[in-house]
């Protein structure tokens, strides 16, 4: 760290010391250009309404959804018990290797590693591991804990970055970097980890569940195929269990149990058929590149490259982006609409679990779902794909702007309410929301690709169109081109945050 | 050290996971409707053909085509219920594997076309002009009767690409979604497996008031039973022979009834030639 660095993050620190320019009107800047962007966005994007007549639909979907119905209970636990062993040991795997690469983030490497690996959507890691590892806890486990390593090695460099360099002076400067990080940032950092990876569990339950999606016996397996179906009250039922599951895990995620459970996780993982005669070697040497390119003809093999990129990729990476942008935006406008309803400290005790509940459905339902829904409701276009990208990760950050309004201090002559919302909670708030915004802008653009449904083009849609016709050279390329745009988009929102001052506010993602 | 203990101990209980199933016969299919607890109702159809040939059969359940086509070639699965168009891919894939038997309602399957009343659209002996700006969609991507089989006469008949011919092109994934999007008006027109319109029609989920059929397309051939070549070498001389005897002979209504289809009957690769070429000319198998 170098010294006018350490001067500068001390100075910010000191009571009435500010630096030059205000940064209210510098957050006000950066808010107002996303709000531009994505009104120019509006105008770029697919999107467009057609009368619909749902009614008939949506009654059948909302009286499954008052009447959960599964059938065998077995089958339910075991789906239930397989996403939370997916998500618990990969979490227990990808923990310490994310804290390893943390510590080497100063080495660009490193940090090129760890933006490659989370720059790949869950799905389309389990969609191509599958081909490696077959139907398999494997691919499942892989599928997790792969970004997500990428994931915890980001966002604990950043906590390291946010400690104050004090006590790492006192350390003897002869020793390594690895010894200075474990007697000084690593404890410094730990409750903050502490509180990270819990929240990144519920993440990991929402990505094992999705995982179903594929194949993978999680809970979201049976959701798709009942939801699919039509059979409301059997998806109802997967549903509200998984709510549950969410809403439960403070009351029996525990740090001393944690062995117990990753035992029962270890035997609870699912049995497969061995793989007779893998062919993974044949699927990295051969199927994920072009004929031409096997041929070593190289200009036809550019040629092919070229024609995918602009005909398939480009036209696909720009829808992507409009939608991304104008979702990003109403993201953020849902998230501060919402949060105060969750806030005790604003609206009060009554109305406290009522919110919760909404954010926690918001958040917990899958995207794939809520855009269904509203395609019956507003015919195919990017308009259900948006709204539901911003539905669910409004609720998201809703949720962790209550928790960090709840822990707000709080003085006698406080305003109340309203006053108190818009006075003293959202203004202070501000940064760290712009800071939680810019965190999942990559993951709104990596979720924007997988509207498929919707018949809207976007990158997703022809990634899963090469998986279901056969075409690994065409899927690789299309996942490698998505993949670099949110290393992109990833680089840009950290330098965005850093210019807020938005980084030093709050450390969640 | 602890954690790559763990690491370690995960990967070898993995292993013995996989030794579970050694020497076992893994099949797996995909129903065009109701797949609702797959796995019991396909458990019994594992038991049967266990009864039937001597192996020890298990069933797994995939969720897509193409993981069917992935299992297949992995040798995770040695026998699989496909579509039209995912058994020719998977018998492109793995050298000597062979279609053993079809649905009985296999041999003329076809897709409707249907379409929301609002559309204006009524039932003709062609695929009408006034489809063109409609919006429209398919089943799921690599299904024979929800794209296919549609997308071949809509190029035949308009001699232009389904995204040109229609205001928008959805994938609906299933089709009981089709059903529901273009009853609904999400979609104006969409194309559906005809056993599953029937089922849905019959089980009073269709209003006749809002969703019509207005085009059959001609009759082609659909599921069949494909299994890899190597199974003889693997499960003992002439077991393919027993599997194929066992499927045909399959009587029981209730196993049959899990796929849905009235009995099983003979097949042989050269059946689904007309399917492999279809799917060359629009341009989803190459070479």
């Amino acid at each position: 760290m170098r010294p006018d660095n350490d001067a500068l993050m001390l100075l910010n620190r000191l009571p009435g010391v500010r630096p030059a320019h205000s940064s209210g009107r510098r957050l006000r800047r950066i808010s107002l250009l996303f709000i531009a962007i994505a009104l120019a966005c509006i105008f770029l994007a697919d999107l467009a309404l057609y009368p619909t007549d749902p009614w008939r639909e949506l009654g059948r979907i909302g009286w499954g959804f008052i009447t959960p119905y599964w059938a065998d209970s077995s089958t339910l636990f075991s789906a239930l018990g397989q996403t939370v062993a997916f998500a618990l040991l990969a979490l227990i795997i990808s923990v310490p290797l994310g804290l390893m690469l943390a510590v080497f983030y100063h080495w660009r490497p490193v940090r090129m590693l760890a933006a490659a690996v989370r720059s790949v959507h869950e799905i389309f890691w389990g969609l191509l591991f599958m081909q490696l590892y077959g139907l398999s806890a494997t691919t499942g486990l892989l599928a997790i804990l792969i970004p997500y390593t990428g994931v915890f090695a980001k966002v604990f460099a950043e906590m390291f970055d946010r400690q104050a360099p004090e006590p790492a002076l006192a350390v003897s400067p002869f020793s390594s970097r690895i010894s200075r990080h474990a007697y000084t940032l690593i404890p410094q950092s730990l409750g903050e980890m502490r509180s990270y990876c819990r929240y990144r569990f519920e993440c990991a339950l929402r990505s094992s569940a999705i995982l179903g999606f594929i194949g993978l016996p999680t809970l979201g397996f049976h959701l798709e195929t009942a939801f699919k179906q039509g059979q409301y009250s059997e998806a109802a039922a997967l549903l509200w269990v998984f709510f549950i599951l969410i809403a439960s895990i403070r009351f029996w995620l525990r740090g001393w149990l944690l062995p117990v459970y990753a035992a029962l996780a270890l035997w609870l993982l699912p049995q497969s058929p061995p793989l007779g005669s893998s062919y993974a070697w044949q699927f990295i040497s051969q199927d994920i590149w072009p004929r031409a390119l096997q041929q070593g003809d190289l200009s036809a093999a550019a040629t092919w490259y070229w024609r995918e990129f602009s005909q398939v990729a480009w036209p696909a990476l720009l829808q992507t982006l409009y939608l991304t942008q104008i979702a990003l935006v109403l993201t953020g406008v849902i998230a501060l609409l919402c949060y105060p309803l969750a806030s005790q400290a604003i609206s009060g005790r009554a109305m406290r679990w009522p919110g919760r509940l909404l954010l926690l459905m918001m958040r917990s339902t899958p995207e794939m779902m809520i855009a269904f829904i509203l395609l019956l409701l507003l015919g195919p276009s990017g308009l259900p794909a948006v709204l539901a990208l911003a539905l669910h990760n409004g609720g998201l950050i809703a949720f962790l702007l209550a928790n960090h309004s709840e822990q707000q201090p709080q003085r006698a002559d406080d305003p109340k309410g309203i006053n108190r919302y818009f006075y003293l909670h959202t203004p202070r708030l501000y940064p760290g929301f712009l800071a939680f915004l810019f965190y999942r802008w990559e993951v709104i653009l990596r979720e924007s690709a997988m509207m498929g449904i919707l018949g809207i083009a976007t990158l997703g849609f022809y990634i899963d169109s090469a998986f279901e016709e056969i075409r690994y050279d065409k899927a690789f390329f299309l996942i490698v081109v998505a993949a670099v745009l949110n290393i992109l988009i990833d680089s840009l929102s950290r330098r965005i945050r850093r210019r807020a001052g938005a980084d030093r506010a709050v450390g969640l993602g | 050290m602890k954690k790559t203990f763990k690491f370690a101990a995960a990967a070898g209980l993995l292993l013995s996971a996989f030794s579970a199933f050694a020497d076992t016969f893994v099949f797996t299919a995909i129903p065009d409707e109701d797949e609702s607890r797959l796995q019991q109702r396909f458990n019994k159809v594992a038991d049967y053909l266990s009864a039937q040939t001597g192996a020890e059969v298990k069933y797994i359940p995939v969720k897509s085509y193409a993981a069917a086509i992935t299992a297949f070639r992995n040798d995770q699965v040695q026998l699989a219920w496909f579509g039209g168009l995912s058994g020719v891919q998977a018998r492109k894939l793995v050298a000597g594997s062979e279609a053993i038997a079809q649905g009985y309602e296999d041999q003329f399957f076809k897709t409707y076309f249907i379409a929301n009343k609002s559309a204006g659209l009524s039932a003709e002996e062609k695929l009408s002009a006034a489809l063109k700006g409609k919006t429209f969609t398919f089943g799921s991507k690599g299904s024979t009767s929800g794209r296919l089989m549609p997308e071949f006469y809509l190029r035949e008949q308009f001699n232009a690409a389904p995204e040109d011919i229609f205001s928008r092109v959805g994938f609906s994934g299933d089709h009981s979604r089709t059903i529901a999007q273009v009853q609904s008006g999400a979609y104006q027109v969409g194309a559906v497996n005809y056993t599953v319109w029937d089922n849905e029609l019959a089980a009073g989920n269709i209003d006749p008031e809002k969703i019509q059929v207005i085009w059959t397309t001609p009759t082609y051939p659909d599921y069949q039973w494909t299994i890899r070549g190597d199974v003889d070498a693997r499960f003992g001389k002439g077991f393919k022979e027993k599997m194929r005897k066992a499927l045909l002979e399959m009587n029981d209504k209730d196993l049959l009834a899990s796929f849905p289809r009235e009995s099983f009957v003979p097949a042989s690769n050269d059946d689904y030639a007309p399917i492999e070429n279809t799917a060359r000319a629009i341009g989803l198998l190459e070479d």
